[in-house]
């Protein structure tokens, strides 16, 4: 890969559509909000399996329960079927008992419940709670890594082009209307760790060249770096992007909203080291000088 | 670099097999184990059900609080401190008091203090007491009062749990203490969960109370069994603590299923006693403030057996006698969180787990091997080294795999070739600008130690945050992905760094492309 592509050139208009982009995934996850699943907005779950049914029937029966907001899907096989039942104020305990039962007396085919999850109020708000924190501590982290391994211009640098990511992914997630359940939360950290890896590899060229090149502006620098390591993040992605696409076709539906999740971060996580990290140096007007400082100050 | 001591080489290769080897320890034969080390497979791949229970301390400390009134009577008594207006609140006691000084002095006395224990481990009081206006004073738990009481409850309870799902049978359950109030319960292969949860709901508080004719002071009405609505006297003869066995047994004379018991030496002194006392009288047998039956008294029991019925079928029969046996919990529980996968699913999810990850594997592997050549065999090398250590680490750990786990591995195989990747593309680099060869290599080993090391380090902390904070299977993802980004650094820095030097030193003069 001995073509240069200048890559500073697109900086500005790559900006203007990262904004763009950005704001609108804000607008989504704000005022469409996020579709939670049972895991962060309490309520239940069935999976089963059932032959000679359908969707409707399975929901007329429920809706005859009273059970408040039933949602009834196929999931992966025309005979696999997901059942959700939403959190209802009154305490009723023993609502999976009674489902099973009406639905068992009332399909004529034999059913295999093959996953019931049950969450209630007060662990779906822990859960959330918990998600959010990890998110949250894992950004700290990387700013607080990238700190001490580069100068505060670095980091501030990373830590926009990971919360682009993560918001981004999650806007999609809430465009798409997609479920937000604890495997999202696990991707969406997997994300932040690979987006970070990228970044990091451009970073490093980034300081290696402003030493070696002090002549040069921070944006041939930066056009400079990417094009050095190119090969390389274009290889990682393509590996990773096969790891994954092999689960999201063949590692069944339950893992698919996570390497969906997962695909879309390694694309977007791509991209913004290398239309975001990067042109974002020239912002904090990084040059050699922002190096020799720091290592004035280390020797005394 | 490229240059390795000998010592150096059996270091490298020694802690690879030694750790590879492991791996294989999931292969063996079950019934005959050389070491009992594999890994365990998750709730979501092998069945089975998980419940978080939660205790509800509230009642109890309600009745906590109305178990120091006398107490704390007396003791105003005693020293001569008037009191008025004792009145018994939800979880506190309020009253007016004439002496705060002495109240305060006795209140608080460390010196065998029975009303207010000082509970040495917290450095506090058990109780604590607030002024609410110029005499009034109200008493409650102190914060750590209300901790012990939690903590005794939540031990109890625990302990309770385990005799009731043992004594159920199931294979390998796994109860384990969560926070401050809940306790986790695992049954793996289970089902369908609802007996046991229905076993669990049950706190099975039994006592013996005596019927009365009319609705005199100190009785409540309770329904029987066969919808009589009977006055039961508060007053408790006998409780379930005092029971050493309950078997479900079918009656000679009408073929009813029962529950038969048998009492401990102070029950049946207790027992026998209230029966001599009362025959003619009907004894009513109290479950959770339920009536099971209310039979009479027809002659003094004595020897400490008894017998309970009350329209049982034999399921419910032999329930009950599991409960008593078991003994009462001390609060309800309460399931806040219930998962359960079916074996089939779960059989699907290893069987698309693993063809994923055996697709995921030759894609990367004939990806490098178009991209890279001969360096292409030796990450993929690697690659199937860093697999058999990563599962050799998970068997030494006996750690649980889970489907994401899985796709931990698989997402490992991905982006483990990446050290690799930037070692190879930074010695192309070097190639470009360095005559020797083996310099070239050198240099681009040593320029990409650091990157690499940056670049993995990032993913670390990502998986060591999840690993804290995610809970059951999302956990199972973080420990493949954390160890995985370990074993990929070894991979590639030392074997595959050692492999390529056997390439690179053995084709001294020839060309080298990458």
């Amino acid at each position: 890969m001995n073509r240069k592509f200048n890559f500073s050139s697109k900086f500005r208009s790559a900006n203007i559509f990262s904004l763009f982009i950005f704001a609108t995934s804000l607008i989504f996850i704000l005022f469409k909000g996020l579709n939670y699943g049972i895991d962060f907005k309490g309520g239940t779950l069935i999976e089963l399996r059932a032959s000679n049914t359908n969707t409707s029937s399975i929901r007329s029966i429920l809706t005859n329960m009273n059970l408040g907001d039933v949602s009834v899907k196929n999931f992966g096989k025309s005979s696999d079927y997901l059942i959700k039942v939403e959190q209802k104020q009154t305490n009723e305990e023993n609502i999976i008992p009674q489902i099973k039962k009406k639905l068992t007396e009332n399909l004529n085919t034999e059913i295999n419940f093959r996953r019931v999850e049950n969450v209630g109020p007060k662990v779906s708000a822990e859960l959330l709670q918990s998600g959010i924190l990890a998110i949250s501590l894992s950004l700290a982290a990387m700013l607080f890594y990238i700190w001490i391994r580069f100068e505060w211009q670095f980091s501030l640098g990373s830590i926009i082009a990971l919360f682009h990511d993560v918001v981004i992914t999650l806007g999609i997630f809430s465009f798409l209307s997609l479920e937000i359940n604890l495997s999202i939360i696990a991707a969406v950290l997997t994300i932040v760790g690979y987006s970070m890896n990228d970044t990091v590899v451009i970073y490093d060229r980034i300081r290696e060249n402003l030493n070696k090149y002090n002549k040069l502006s921070i944006s041939e620098i930066a056009n400079l770096s990417i094009n050095d390591t190119l090969a390389r993040t274009i290889i990682t992605s393509i590996t990773t992007l096969l790891a994954l696409l092999s689960i999201f076709i063949l590692g069944g539906e339950i893992l698919r909203g996570f390497s969906f999740a997962m695909i879309l971060g390694v694309i977007i996580g791509t991209y913004s080291s290398i239309f975001v990290a990067s042109p974002i140096l020239k912002f904090f007007k990084v040059t050699y000088k922002t190096l020799e400082k720091e290592e004035e100050k280390i020797v005394p | 670099m490229l240059n390795f001591s000998k010592i150096n080489i059996l270091i490298i290769y020694l802690v690879f097999f030694t750790i590879a080897v492991f791996s294989s320890l999931n292969f063996q034969d079950k019934n005959n184990l050389l070491i009992d080390k594999k890994i365990n497979l998750g709730l979501d791949l092998q069945g089975g059900s998980y419940l978080l229970l939660e205790i509800n301390s509230d009642t109890l400390v309600k009745e906590k609080i109305q178990g120091k009134v006398i107490p704390i009577k007396k003791l105003l008594k005693e020293n001569n401190i008037v009191y008025s207006n004792f009145k018994i609140n939800n979880q506190t006691l309020s009253l007016n008091i004439d002496d705060f000084d002495k109240f305060d002095l006795i209140f608080y006395s460390k010196k065998d203090n029975q009303v207010n224990p000082y509970i040495d481990n917290y450095r506090s009081f058990e109780l604590e007491y607030k002024k609410i206006s110029n005499n009034q004073i109200e008493i409650l738990f102190s914060k750590f009062g209300l901790l012990t009481i939690n903590n005794s409850a939540l031990k109890q309870s625990i302990e309770i749990v385990r005799r009731r799902i043992d004594d159920v049978g199931t294979k390998e359950p796994t109860i384990l203490q969560r926070g401050e109030k809940r306790i986790l319960v695992e049954l793996p292969g289970l089902k369908d969960p609802e007996r046991i949860k229905t076993l669990l709901g049950k706190t099975a508080q039994l006592n013996f109370r005596l019927v009365s004719e009319n609705s005199e002071f100190g009785t409540e009405k309770l329904i029987s069994e066969n919808s009589e609505s009977l006055n039961v006297s508060k007053r408790i003869i006998m409780s379930g603590e005092n029971l050493i066995d309950a078997q479900p047994n079918i009656n000679n004379q009408n073929n009813e299923p029962t529950v038969s018991f048998t009492l401990d030496r102070l029950g049946a002194q207790k027992f026998g006693r209230a029966t001599t006392d009362n025959v003619g009288k009907r004894l009513a047998i109290v479950l959770d403030g339920e009536i099971v039956s209310a039979p009479s008294i027809n002659e003094p029991i004595t020897s400490g057996n008894g017998m309970i019925s009350g329209n049982f079928s034999f399921q419910e029969a032999t329930d009950l006698a599991l409960l008593l046996r078991s003994g009462a919990l001390p609060t309800p529980l309460l399931v806040v969180e219930e998962r359960t996968v079916g074996p089939d699913l779960g059989e699907d999810s290893i069987r698309s787990g693993v063809i994923s990850l055996f697709v995921g594997f030759v894609l990367v592997i004939l990806f490098m091997l178009y991209k890279y050549k001969i360096f292409g065999l030796i990450a993929n090398t690697a690659l199937i080294a860093n697999l058999l250590m990563l599962i050799g680490i998970l068997t030494i750990l006996e750690a649980t795999l889970t489907l994401p786990g899985i796709a931990g591995i698989i997402l490992t195989v991905g982006m483990a070739v990446d050290a690799n990747v930037l070692i190879f593309e930074r010695i192309k680099e070097e190639l470009k600008t360095e005559k020797s060869i083996i310099h070239a290599f050198d240099t681009g080993y040593t320029k990409a130690k650091i990157t690499v090391l940056d670049a993995n380090i990032t993913t670390l902390i990502a998986a060591i945050i999840l690993f804290a904070f995610g809970s059951g299977p999302v956990k199972g993802f973080a420990i493949t992905l954390g160890i995985g980004i370990i074993t990929t650094l070894f991979t590639a820095y030392f074997l595959a760094r050692h492999l390529t030097s056997i390439v690179v030193l053995n084709t001294k003069n020839k060309e080298i492309r990458i």
